[in-house]
């Protein structure tokens, strides 16, 4: 009998190629790679440079997103390019360029299938359980919510994938965190996972992969798993992942790439042995009570500055050690705000409805439910950006984009738009946004821009209050 | 004491920078609107460009690279869990480009620590008491000794630590090799893995959709 094994373990020894030696890193097989045009220009040139192939076209999709106009019309109803515009899409050709030359799908601008990389994956069954999947990009953790070893690389790396469909990796260690009980209304994903980041700091799980495990976590929908899996990063983690199961077959059921017939069959049977055997060891685990939490908000500058949207904005001074301290008072001193004060009241000027962690169809419709019948509040400016030009269909033919519109916000074409801020979609020095993106870094979403990040529903409580509100308090739920 | 053999690529005397600022992501290092570039050169001059250039394009004089004597500086030293964040490897270009060889921190972010190994600028890992001496110790004229084969960092008072750094990184960078030849030459275990293990999914190139 062998040994009882984490989810980790299984999908680590199953891509071995070469095993990790004292002088060696493991050579790890990658059976997906996701292509996007800000990470990859430089890796088909070194490529180019050797004389080097793609190995595996065909375990190779790319897409654009990352700088792509989310304006209607794109770059052509742009009366003039600017230089920005013009070096984006330069940038947007060399990747068709790079595609054609060395045979890599590519979903580009206009195609039905174009959106963010990370909602793409998935939405066309390309993600699938027991996969490693990598991508020129740290949300890549995103994967992992199916059950797949799913992580960023950088661009060096994704050549190396490209030439050799292999990865020289070191075994991370394994840290479970585990979400018990059961979430109270008006409480989402977004928030379970705004409060792991809180509770491990933004490089607490540096070195790990982390599963997140308990009924909590059993609860949530594939999309909502994608939401906790997305941000693992922002804690410093290597990976995160979920055990696939009924949830998870049902969702990639009859999509595109899926398995079909017999084939599906099998496919199922393999992925219900993806799971940790009872007995096996985590390196770390931390548990935390899902009954317990409220809506979260950030108030600082990186995802692990997290409170529950009720309490005070902590002081400096109850915070650990000297540098600990240096670092919350630059963070507030950055955002504005007050050490001890609640957040609740303060106004905002943007809010931001978009990113690989909570622009899917599911995020779209937690926004509507509170824009529904409401007008968004004067002086506040609201963007929605579909995940994917899907995502956008999807919501087109349930008549949300008729509700976003009426409450007065921005309906936008799919992409990362403001939570990368490189399309032109941004923020001007000092506003305040509320935003359901990942990250909250000193001009992540524009220079001098200042963020905090939250639930599609908190979201929209800012949007239609103008001010950071307990979303409860409009669901007319128990706060 | 130091400066007794002439400096290598590898074995080196240089001056240092402190930034004493704690996680250090990547948009920092690099902000996002300068990575519409498909060179890996050119970027040193946006390095840290929202904390080092004023809004009307000056340079910033509270920012510690602006200080004259951080000119020519080639080892930054930074608070705790380094080039956290985003995976873009520009981070990395962008502090080779400044002129840096070195970062020396507590600790450094998992990606960026790939990265920057993977273009030879050194992530030297030294405990937190380490770091606050180096600190300290800081004056615009001091150095410390950064020694690759021997994984050593010497500080300005003579103290020498060591630091971790993977064999083969290790290998590659002073054996001027590097991970692709090593990928490249498990080509043939990598046909046998793909024999071995059957696609689950149907490809675009196969064509669904």
């Amino acid at each position: 009998m062998s040994a009882p094994k984490t989810l980790f373990e299984k999908l680590w020894e199953r891509h071995l190629v070469r095993p990790q030696t004292e002088s060696t890193p493991a050579v790890l097989y990658i059976d997906l790679q996701l292509v996007h045009e800000v990470t990859s220009a430089q890796a088909f040139t070194e490529l180019r440079n050797r004389g080097l192939k793609v190995r595996a076209p065909q375990r190779t999709i790319a897409t654009m997103d990352h700088s792509t106009p989310t304006t209607p019309g794109g770059f052509k109803a742009m009366p003039v390019l600017d230089q920005s515009a013009q070096s984006r899409k330069a940038q947007l050709d060399q990747l068709a360029k790079n595609c054609e030359e060395f045979g890599i799908p590519l979903l580009a601008l206009g195609d039905k299938r174009q959106g963010i990389v990370h909602v793409i994956g998935p939405e066309l069954g390309l993600t699938q359980p027991g996969m490693t999947v990598v991508c020129g990009d740290s949300h890549t953790s995103t994967h992992g919510a199916f059950g797949a070893l799913a992580f960023g690389i950088g661009t060096s790396q994704v050549a190396h994938v490209l030439a050799s469909q292999c990865l020289l990796q070191t075994r991370p260690k394994t840290l479970e965190v585990r979400v018990d009980g059961t979430l109270r209304a008006g409480v989402s994903a977004k928030d379970v996972i705004l409060a792991v980041c809180t509770r491990l700091g933004v490089g607490g799980a540096t070195g790990h992969v982390i599963e997140y495990t308990g009924s909590v976590i059993r609860a949530l929908s594939m999309e909502e798993r994608m939401t906790v899996c997305n941000m693992s990063i922002e804690a410093g983690a290597r990976a995160g992942m979920i055990a696939p199961d009924e949830t998870t077959f049902e969702y990639l059921k009859g999509r595109p790439h899926a398995p079909k017939g017999a084939e599906w069959d099998a496919a199922v049977a393999d992925w219900q042995t993806l799971r940790t055997d009872e007995g096996a060891t985590y390196d770390q685990t931390i548990v935390i009570d899902g009954s317990a939490l409220e809506p979260w908000i950030t108030y600082g500058t990186n995802p692990g500055m997290g409170m529950s949207i009720n309490q005070p904005v902590p002081d400096p001074d109850s915070l650990g050690d000297r540098s600990e301290r240096d670092s919350a008072v630059k963070a507030l001193k950055y955002m504005g705000l007050t050490a001890g004060k609640k957040l609740a009241g303060t106004p905002v000027d943007v809010v931001f409805f978009g990113s690989c962690t909570n622009a899917r169809i599911s995020d779209l419709r937690d926004a509507a439910q509170v824009l529904r019948g409401r007008h968004v509040a004067p002086n506040v400016r609201v963007l929605v950006v579909p995940g994917s030009q899907q995502v956008k269909r999807q919501a087109e033919a349930e008549g949300l984009d008729v509700i976003f519109k009426e409450a007065g916000a921005e309906w936008r074409e799919a992409g990362c738009s403001m939570c990368i801020a490189m399309n032109g979609d941004q923020l001007r020095p000092g506003q305040l946004a509320v935003s359901t993106s990942n990250r909250n870094f000193e001009g992540r979403q524009g220079s001098g821009g200042r963020t905090l990040l939250a639930s599609p529903l908190t979201a929209a409580a800012a949007a239609v209050t103008g001010v950071i509100t307990d979303p409860r308090t409009l669901l007319e739920v128990a706060v | 004491m130091t400066g007794t053999t002439a400096d290598t690529q590898w074995k080196f005397n240089a001056r240092y920078v402190v930034l004493p600022t704690e996680n250090v992501d990547t948009d920092q290092i690099i902000p996002a609107r300068f990575l519409t570039t498909t060179d890996r050169t050119g970027l040193g001059p946006s390095a840290f460009n929202d904390w080092r250039y004023l809004a009307d394009g000056s340079p910033n004089p509270d920012f510690v690279l602006n200080r004259p004597e951080s000119q020519g500086a080639e080892v930054l030293v930074a608070g705790h869990n380094f080039g956290c964040g985003s995976s873009r490897e520009h981070a990395v270009w962008a502090l080779a480009g400044a002129g840096f060889r070195a970062v020396v921190s507590s600790t450094f972010a998992d990606i960026f620590r790939g990265n920057a190994l993977g273009n030879g600028l050194l992530p030297i890992q030294v405990s937190p008491e380490v770091l606050a001496k180096l600190m300290s110790l800081h004056t615009p004229t001091s150095t410390v000794k950064v020694d690759l084969e021997a994984s050593t960092l010497t500080l300005p008072d003579g103290e020498t630590v060591s630091f971790p750094v993977p064999p083969f990184s290790k290998y590659c960078l002073l054996n001027g090799t590097d991970e692709m030849g090593f990928l490249l030459g498990t080509s043939d275990d990598a046909a046998k893995y793909e024999a071995a293990h059957r696609s689950s999914f149907s490809t675009l190139a196969a064509g669904a959709a």
